[in-house]
C-alpha cells in the first residue's frame, strides 16, 4: 500500500528570475509542509528533467540543492506522462519497502528561462530527426495530425474542441493560482490565431513557469488517507508517423491494466484528473478511457458533465490548457488538484464527491500513457 | 546486408522503405532488421510515390527562421501504396483520404517529398 501524504504546488505563468531548481524547491517545501515531514526523513527523490537546464543527473543536483541525502534517487523522462510515471514508480518503491517517503518533484522556468521559440523548437524533437523533423513539425502539427484524423473518422469539429479550452479556463478563473484568469467563449477560440490546424491558439496549452511536488510515503502521516489504489502503463510508439490506428491507441490499454489493477470500473470514478495538452488530447483521452462515448465528449461538456458541479468533475484547476504548461511540472498540478478535492481542501472550486479518482497522463505524440486510481480512505 | 538505397533523406529525390524477407513486415523508418520479427537483412526498394492521405495538419506557426520563411505548410501522413505510412509535405487543399503522388520540393534548406493529388 502507498499514500500520498503531501503535495505543493506553485502558481503557474511567469516567475521572473527563478531557476528550475527554486521552482523545484518551492514545490518540494509544500509538499513537505504539507506532509508534515523533514527533510531527513525523505529517503527517495524521483525527478523529472528540466528543458531549459538539462542535466545528466538532475535527480541528485537537486537533492544536494534542497539539502536531502537520499537512499534512492534519479529522473525519469516519459514526456508529459513523466509526473505520473514518477508516482507509479514511488508506489512500488514504498510497497517494495525500497524507500519510505519518496519526494516527487518537478520545475521549469520554462516561460522567462528561454524564449517561446527555443521551447517550441525543443519539444518538437520528439519527432523522428531524419523522416520528420526536416519538415518541420512542431508538437502542435503532431497533435494537429491526429486531430485530422479524429474529427474525420468521428464526425467531431472545430467548435466541439473549443468546448473543451473553454471548460478549462472557466475552472482556471476559480483558481487564483492559474496563469489565465480571464473567460473564453467558443467564437474566441475559434477566432484565435491558426497554429497547426485544426488546432487554433486557444486549442493549445500555454508555456509556463511554475513547479511542484508530492510525497509517496509507506504509511500516511496525517489524518487524511489517499491512497494509490492501482496504476498501469503502455507504451504503443514513439512517432506519429509509427503511431497504431486510432482504436489501438496505449490510452486505451492502460485503462485496461490500471482497472485490473486496482479492481476498480469507470462507474466507481467521482473526480477525473486528465491530461490536455491540446483540446484534442482531452477529447481523445476522455473517449479512450470511456469517460464519454466516442464522439461524444464535447456534448458531455456541453451539458455540464465535466463542470465542478457535474457528475464527472475535471480538472477542476484549469489543466494543462489554463492553469498553464511548465513541462514536467504540467501535469504533475492536476495530482494535485485530486488530492485536494479528495481531502475536502479545494476552498471554493470543492466537488461534492472526490472519494475515488483516475488520473491519466500521456507522453510524446499519444506515445506513452500512464491511468492511476486514488482512493481515499478512514 | 543489403545495400542501403539513397532516399529524400540522404538527398536523393526518392522514398525508400523495407520488407522483410521472413514475415513480410514492412517498415519505413530504415533498419538493418525487422521491427515485428527481428530478423535481419529486410529487402530494400524505392516506392512508387502513390499513396492517400491519412491526416493533415497546415502549420501556421512555424519555431526556426528557415521554417518559417514557409508558412503555412501542409505536413501529410500518407499511406503509401506498398503498406507503410510516411510524414511528407503537400498541397493545402489535400483532404483526408485524396489519392496523391510525390514529387519533392526544397524547404528549410532540403529536398522534401511533396504530395499533390493524382490527376
Amino acid at each position: 500500500m502507498s499514500f500520498i501524504t503531501g503535495v505543493g504546488l506553485t502558481p503557474y505563468g511567469k516567475h521572473e528570475g527563478s531557476s528550475s531548481l527554486d521552482l523545484m524547491s518551492r514545490a518540494a517545501q509544500a509538499a513537505l509542509d504539507d506532509a508534515g515531514l523533514k527533510r531527513a526523513e525523505i529517503d527517495g527523490i524521483l525527478c523529472g528533467y528540466s528543458t531549459v537546464s538539462p542535466h545528466i543527473m538532475l535527480a541528485t543536483v537537486f537533492a544536494e540543492h534542497f539539502g536531502i541525502r537520499p537512499s534512492y534517487a534519479h529522473a525519469v523522462q516519459v514526456g508529459g506522462a513523466t509526473g505520473l510515471a514518477m508516482t507509479m514508480l514511488a508506489h512500488h518503491l514504498v510497497e517494495a519497502g525500497v524507500a519510505r517517503h519518496v519526494l516527487v518533484v518537478a520545475g521549469e522556468n520554462r516561460l522567462t528561462g528561454q524564449s517561446r521559440d527555443a521551447s517550441i523548437q525543443a519539444l518538437a524533437q520528439v519527432g523522428h530527426p531524419d523522416y520528420e523533423v526536416p519538415l518541420g513539425p512542431t508538437i502542435p502539427a503532431y497533435y494537429g495530425l491526429v486531430a485530422s484524423r479524429y474529427m474525420h473518422e468521428y464526425g467531431v469539429s472545430e467548435e466541439d474542441l473549443a468546448e473543451f479550452a473553454v471548460l478549462m479556463r472557466a475552472h482556471a478563473c476559480t483558481h487564483p493560482g492559474a496563469q489565465f484568469h480571464d473567460p473564453i467563449t467558443v467564437a474566441d477560440v475559434m477566432a484565435s490565431k491558426p497554429v497547426a490546424m485544426p488546432l487554433k491558439l486557444l486549442d493549445c496549452c500555454p508555456v509556463s513557469d511554475g513547479g511542484a511536488a508530492f510525497v509517496i510515503s509507506r504509511e500516511r502521516t496525517g489524518e487524511a488517507g489517499l491512497r494509490i489504489r492501482g496504476c498501469a502503463q503502455a507504451h504503443t510508439h514513439q512517432h506519429v508517423t509509427a503511431a497504431p490506428a486510432l482504436s489501438e491507441l496505449g490510452a486505451e490499454i492502460s485503462i485496461a491494466r490500471a482497472k485490473e489493477a486496482s479492481g476498480l470500473a469507470i462507474s466507481d470514478v467521482r473526480y477525473a484528473a486528465i491530461y490536455d495538452s491540446f483540446t484534442i488530447t482531452l477529447a481523445m483521452l476522455l473517449e479512450d478511457l470511456g469517460l464519454a462515448g466516442r464522439g461524444e465528449a464535447a456534448a458531455r461538456v456541453r451539458a455540464g458533465h465535466f463542470g465542478r458541479d457535474g457528475a464527472m468533475p475535471l480538472n477542476t484547476h484549469g489543466g494543462l490548457l489554463s492553469y498553464g504548461h511548465c513541462g514536467v511540472g504540467g501535469a504533475m498540478a492536476h495530482l494535485v488538484e485530486a488530492h485536494l478535492q479528495m481531502t475536502g481542501r479545494a476552498a471554493t472550486r470543492q466537488v461534492r464527491d472526490a472519494s475515488i479518482a483516475l488520473l491519466h497522463g500521456d507522453g510524446g505524440v499519444l506515445s506513452s500513457h500512464v491511468s492511476m486510481f486514488l482512493e481515499r480512505v478512514r | 546486408m543489403s545495400e542501403q538505397l539513397a532516399d529524400w533523406t540522404k538527398g536523393e529525390q526518392a522514398i525508400t522503405y523495407q520488407t522483410c524477407g521472413a514475415c513480410s513486415h514492412v517498415q519505413y523508418f530504415h533498419r538493418g532488421f525487422c521491427a515485428a520479427c527481428g530478423a535481419s537483412d529486410p529487402h530494400e526498394a524505392r516506392a512508387s510515390g502513390k499513396g492517400r492521405v491519412y491526416a493533415a495538419s497546415l502549420v501556421c506557426r512555424a519555431a526556426t527562421p528557415g521554417t518559417r520563411a514557409h508558412v503555412p505548410y501542409n505536413i501529410l501522413l500518407v499511406d503509401c501504396a506498398e503498406g507503410f505510412r510516411m510524414m511528407a509535405h503537400g498541397d493545402s487543399g489535400l483532404a483526408i483520404g485524396d489519392s496523391v503522388t510525390v514529387s519533392f520540393k526544397p524547404f528549410a534548406g532540403k529536398l522534401v517529398p511533396f504530395f499533390t493529388r493524382e490527376t
